[in-house]
This record gives C-alpha cells, sequence and structure tokens, in this order.
C-alpha cells in the first residue's frame, strides 16, 4: 500500500499544515520509506491475537466527583496568543459550528 | 406526507450528566459561570497533562443502561475524535468508539392512539462536552472553555423512527428517564439535551434504506418535529421530481423554518479515532453492576401503573402526572394529605400545570406547598368552601403562601351552611324579582340559574351551593301553588 503524494495533501489538510510542492514529493518518499520498514511486522500470523488498545496493564483508575479550585482565569488566558478581559480570541470562524 | 413513502429516521442524543466536577479533570461543571474561571491544564489541553476519569460518570451511563435494557459491557475503551476547532483546545475530543458502555436497548414510546413501539437503542457512550464559541464579533471569534470537558452521554437509537410524531416520543420518554434517573436535567433550550436526526424516506414496501442526510442544531421538541417534517418532505419532492438525495449535513433554521445544508469543506469529517492512550480500560463488574442497579429509582412505566392501580386513576391521568418526576412527587406529597385521589389528579393537571407551563418554572419552585393544596381539597370536601370559592383562594396561595385554612379565615369565605340564613337570603330575592318568577311559572326554567347567580351574590358566593338548590326549589314549587 504505497501512500501516493494526493494521500500527503489530504493529511497535510487534515493537520492544517501547507506544504510546498517539493516538501510534498520528499514526504511522499520518506512515508513509504518508513511504511516498507514496519510492513515487515506482517509477515507475523496475529490472526488468533487480540487487538492491544493498551501498552500498560490496568484499569479503573478514578477520581471522586470533587470539586477543587480551578487555576485563575487571568492564568488560564495568560499564554493565549489573543485574548480580551474574560475570552479567547481566534480568527473568525466563518458559517455555521 | 405522501402516501407512497415512509420515513426511516434515527436519532442521536446528547445527555449532559449532572456531575459536580468534569469528566477528567475536577473543575466545576456549573453552568453560568464567568467564562474561563472554570478551568484548568487538563481541560485547556496544555501539554505534559493527564485526565483521570470521573467514577460517577460511569455510574450514571450504568444507571442509563440499565434504564433502557442495555447490555452493560464489561470492557469499555475511550477513543479520541480527532478534529480541528477552537472550542476543542486539545485537537480532539475523548470519546468511546469500538467498545461503549452500552449496547442493544431499546425504549418503549406510546403514541397518541396508546400504541406502544419498541424504539432500539444501538449503543450508549461517555464523552466529553467542547466549549462554547461566540460569533458575533466583527473580526474575531471568542471562545469560552468552561463548558470544555463537561460529561456527555450519547445515546444513539436504531432506524426504528418512522414519523416526526414519533421521534418527538422516543425524545419524550429519553427526557423522562435521565430525569427519573436524576443523570441529566434534560433543558433543550439551554442545550443540557441535544439531538440530532438522521433522515432517510422509501417507497412504502421496499426494504433497502434510502440515503440519509443529518439534521442538526433542533434545540427543542418543536423544532425537532418541524425540521423532520421538512426534510421528509424535501426528500420526497426530490425524489418525486426524478432527483437523487446527496448524503449530507443539514442545520435547522428555527427562525426560517428550513434545513441549510452546511458547506460541504465543514462536514468533509476524517475523525481517525484510535484508542485513547491517556485512559485505562473501564470494567464494570458484576458486582459493581448489581450496586449501581441497586441505586435504580421507580421509573416512569412502573410508576404510570402504579398511580392507576394504587389511586384509581384514569390511565390519561397517571400519564400526565407521571411525565415528569417533580410533578409525580409533588401529587404523591398532596395524596398524603388528601383521600381524594380524583380531585388532586384534577388540580394538578389543571391549576398547577397550567401556571408551570405558563410561568415556565420547575415543580420545585411552585410557591403552593402540596400539603396546603391537599388541605384545600379537604376543605372543599367537608363542606367548609365551596368549589368555586376554592378557585379563588388558589390565586391568593399563590401569593401570600399561606395555608388556606389560614386564608378562609381571614377573609371570612367559610361557606354558608345554614339553612335557615340561606332560606331567608332567598326568601328576599323571591320578593324583589316577582316578574322573573311570573317568568319561571310560564315555563322558562333557565331563569332558575339567574336565581341561583342573585343568591350567590348576595352571600359573596358562600352559599353552599347545593342547599341553595334545594331551597330555592322548594321555595319556587310552593309558590306555585
Amino acid at each position: 500500500m504505497a501512500v501516493t503524494k494526493k494521500d500527503v495533501e489530504y493529511i497535510a489538510e487534515l493537520a492544517r499544515l501547507k506544504f510546498t510542492d517539493e516538501e510534498l514529493e520528499k514526504f511522499t518518499g520518506q512515508l513509504n520509506e518508513i511504511l516498507s520498514y514496519v510492513e515487515k511486522l506482517n509477515e507475523l500470523d496475529t490472526s488468533n491475537v487480540e487487538p492491544l488498545s493498551h501498552p500498560v496493564e490496568g484499569s479503573n483508575v478514578f477520581r471522586e466527583d470533587i470539586v477543587k479550585p480551578s487555576i485563575d482565569r487571568e492564568d488560564a488566558l495568560r499564554n493565549a496568543p489573543d485574548r480580551n478581559e474574560l475570552f479567547f480570541k481566534v480568527p473568525k470562524v466563518i458559517g455555521g459550528e | 406526507m405522501n402516501e407512497k413513502y415512509e420515513a426511516v429516521i434515527g436519532l442521536e442524543v446528547h445527555a449532559q450528566l449532572l456531575t459536580e466536577s468534569k469528566a477528567f479533570c475536577s473543575c466545576s461543571t456549573k453552568f453560568g459561570n464567568v467564562p474561563n474561571s472554570n478551568v484548568c491544564p487538563v481541560c485547556l489541553g496544555h501539554p505534559g497533562v493527564l485526565p483521570v476519569l470521573n467514577k460517577k460518570v460511569v455510574e450514571f451511563i450504568t444507571l442509563m443502561g440499565l434504564a433502557t435494557n442495555c447490555t452493560i459491557n464489561e470492557r469499555s475503551v475511550f477513543a479520541r475524535k480527532n478534529y480541528f476547532y477552537p472550542d476543542l483546545p486539545k485537537g480532539y475530543q475523548i470519546s468511546q468508539y469500538e467498545l461503549p458502555v452500552c449496547e442493544h436497548g431499546f425504549v418503549t414510546v406510546t403514541s397518541k392512539d396508546r400504541d406502544k413501539k419498541k424504539v432500539g437503542i444501538t449503543r450508549i457512550h461517555m464523552e466529553e462536552d467542547a466549549g462554547k464559541s461566540i460569533h458575533d464579533q466583527a473580526f474575531e471569534t471568542l471562545v469560552d472553555v468552561n463548558r470544555c470537558g463537561v460529561p456527555l452521554i450519547e445515546i444513539v437509537s436504531e432506524p426504528d423512527i418512522r414519523s416526526a410524531e414519533e421521534a418527538v416520543q422516543y425524545l419524550t420518554k429519553l427526557r423522562q428517564i435521565v430525569q427519573y434517573l436524576e443523570i441529566c436535567d434534560g433543558n433543550m433550550e439551554e442545550g443540557s439535551l441535544r439531538c440530532d436526526a438522521n433522515i432517510s424516506v422509501r417507497k412504502k414496501g421496499q426494504k433497502e434504506f434510502g440515503t440519509k442526510t443529518e439534521i442538526k442544531n433542533m434545540n427543542s421538541f418543536r423544532n425537532l418535529e418541524k425540521a423532520i417534517n421538512f426534510e421528509i418532505e424535501r426528500q420526497i419532492e426530490i425524489i418525486e421530481d426524478g432527483g437523487k438525495i446527496i448524503q449530507q449535513t443539514l442545520l435547522w433554521n428555527p427562525d426560517k423554518n428550513e434545513a441549510v445544508p452546511m458547506r460541504s469543506k465543514e462536514e468533509a469529517h476524517d475523525y481517525r479515532y484510535f484508542p485513547e492512550p491517556d485512559l485505562l480500560p473501564v470494567i464494570i463488574t458484576e458486582s459493581w453492576k448489581k450496586e449501581i442497579a441497586a441505586k435504580l429509582p421507580e421509573l416512569p412505566e412502573v410508576r404510570r401503573e402504579r398511580f392507576v392501580r394504587d389511586f384509581n386513576l384514569p390511565v390519561y391521568d397517571a400519564e400526565i402526572l407521571t411525565l415528569n418526576k417533580g410533578i409525580a412527587d409533588y401529587y404523591e406529597d398532596i395524596v398524603k394529605v388528601t383521600k381524594d385521589f380524583k380531585s388532586a389528579s384534577n388540580w394538578v393537571m389543571g391549576d398547577v400545570l397550567k401556571i408551570i407551563n405558563e410561568e415556565k418554572i420547575d415543580i420545585k419552585d411552585f410557591p403552593i406547598k402540596a400539603e396546603n393544596l391537599g388541605e384545600l381539597i379537604n376543605l372543599i370536601n367537608e363542606g367548609t368552601i365551596s368549589g368555586k370559592i376554592a378557585k379563588d383562594i388558589f390565586p391568593i396561595m399563590l401569593k401570600e403562601q399561606k395555608s388556606p385554612l389560614e386564608i378562609v379565615k381571614e377573609k371570612n369565605l367559610v361557606q354558608i351552611s345554614s339553612s335557615s340564613e340561606i332560606e331567608n337570603v332567598i326568601v328576599k330575592i323571591l320578593e324583589d324579582h316577582s316578574s322573573e318568577v311570573n317568568t319561571y311559572f310560564e315555563g322558562k326554567e333557565k331563569v332558575f340559574g339567574f336565581f341561583v347567580g342573585q343568591v350567590m351574590k348576595a352571600t359573596n358566593g358562600k352559599a353552599n351551593p347545593k342547599i341553595v338548590n334545594d331551597i330555592l326549589k322548594a321555595k319556587l314549587e310552593k309558590l306555585r301553588n
């Protein structure tokens, strides 16, 4: 299953990244190299092995439903590239949600 | 709807859970706080933080699954649903994909004609809410992260629903259940209960489904009904004109009463679900499930049947009284005071619900205490006041929060049941209205009502109507002879 330039464009679009034509060519090659390397794993027969969802053992790590003080709003907004007194500001999102 | 077609509808319902803290961090879930004040590094999506699951979320979804006849999966897993939107700081929503908590359930809905029908529930899973974007600024969008991470359950139905009316019945049922379980307040206008609909149409008798569309943004039962009917008609029209339905997402516009397609770019989603590595699987053992099941309250259908059985009420009454848990509790508090079960039902279904609906208030905020309403009914039945006077006392009780007996004494409203007192009034009225008395003797019996009215007027409505009727009849007959 070779990766095409179109696939790379699509993945870049999903990640909101923009690449030059040159970069797209380069990444297409690199992604194909990585995939053919990992392809080696397909030589193993895993038909009787359950898919692994978590690499660590364990389950049921919970907290009780208790409210603890949050951080200060000022601290929350401090790292924002743009803000007003109360809100984060982002470029206008046009259209529906 | 065109007779040749039938609609196939499935609903996706999101219910905001009534926990104190968020799903994966200890921030408050309180609605209406100052923007960006219920936030912490976890729900802000800062790098390096780890979510920890709120145990109550698991209990609540298990309750919901048990109440809707679902299988509770012993093992369930969280997944990341990836997409970019400013109100989702992490760039993914924590949800469940392949292994939800609940599957293969159903609820029974009752139509207006009292037909019962099962609507299947495909799955119910846990997820987190996103924040809120405010689009009313000219050049930017404002983001409030307070709602980010508030726990939701998503309830996905089978495509078993065949009309807008059935969709409303199904959603009403779900709302009733979450309110009885006290896991969600069920408020559609405030968005704590939200609903999307998948709709397709097909010729009657056809087995395969037609191409479906999805409608979003219906924030009331009225809009749900209108939007579904709109979309069914739109699809039938296209097919009748020889066209094809395009699979797409539409947004309901309640002001214009129409559904408008979202731009294709906005709906081009590829969520790339994968297991959430930051959260371990949830195991609901048989013993934990039993522990949770022990907390199940009496569910609406069981309660309705009990009302019919124990209070001898018509099914119609029992259904209305149990629709909302608070109303049903209120009714049960009244009948602790009075044994006139049917009168209690009439007062609640009539006067009480009228005020609640008009003022759009919760029964918890209704100013008349159940015990006082029970006492009012007893005062009528004991003959202390007439039913008509009771209707006058009711609005005073709404305003003054006094017991009805206090009001009756204060305003001197005790019913006159003394025969001699009433007789004196009647004799005087018949003397003063001799021409009407003659009219009555000429056969115009309607005039009888006029006399009753005059007696009531003279006694400020306090005369016992039955005694007035009896004496008036006797007096008139005496005069006739």
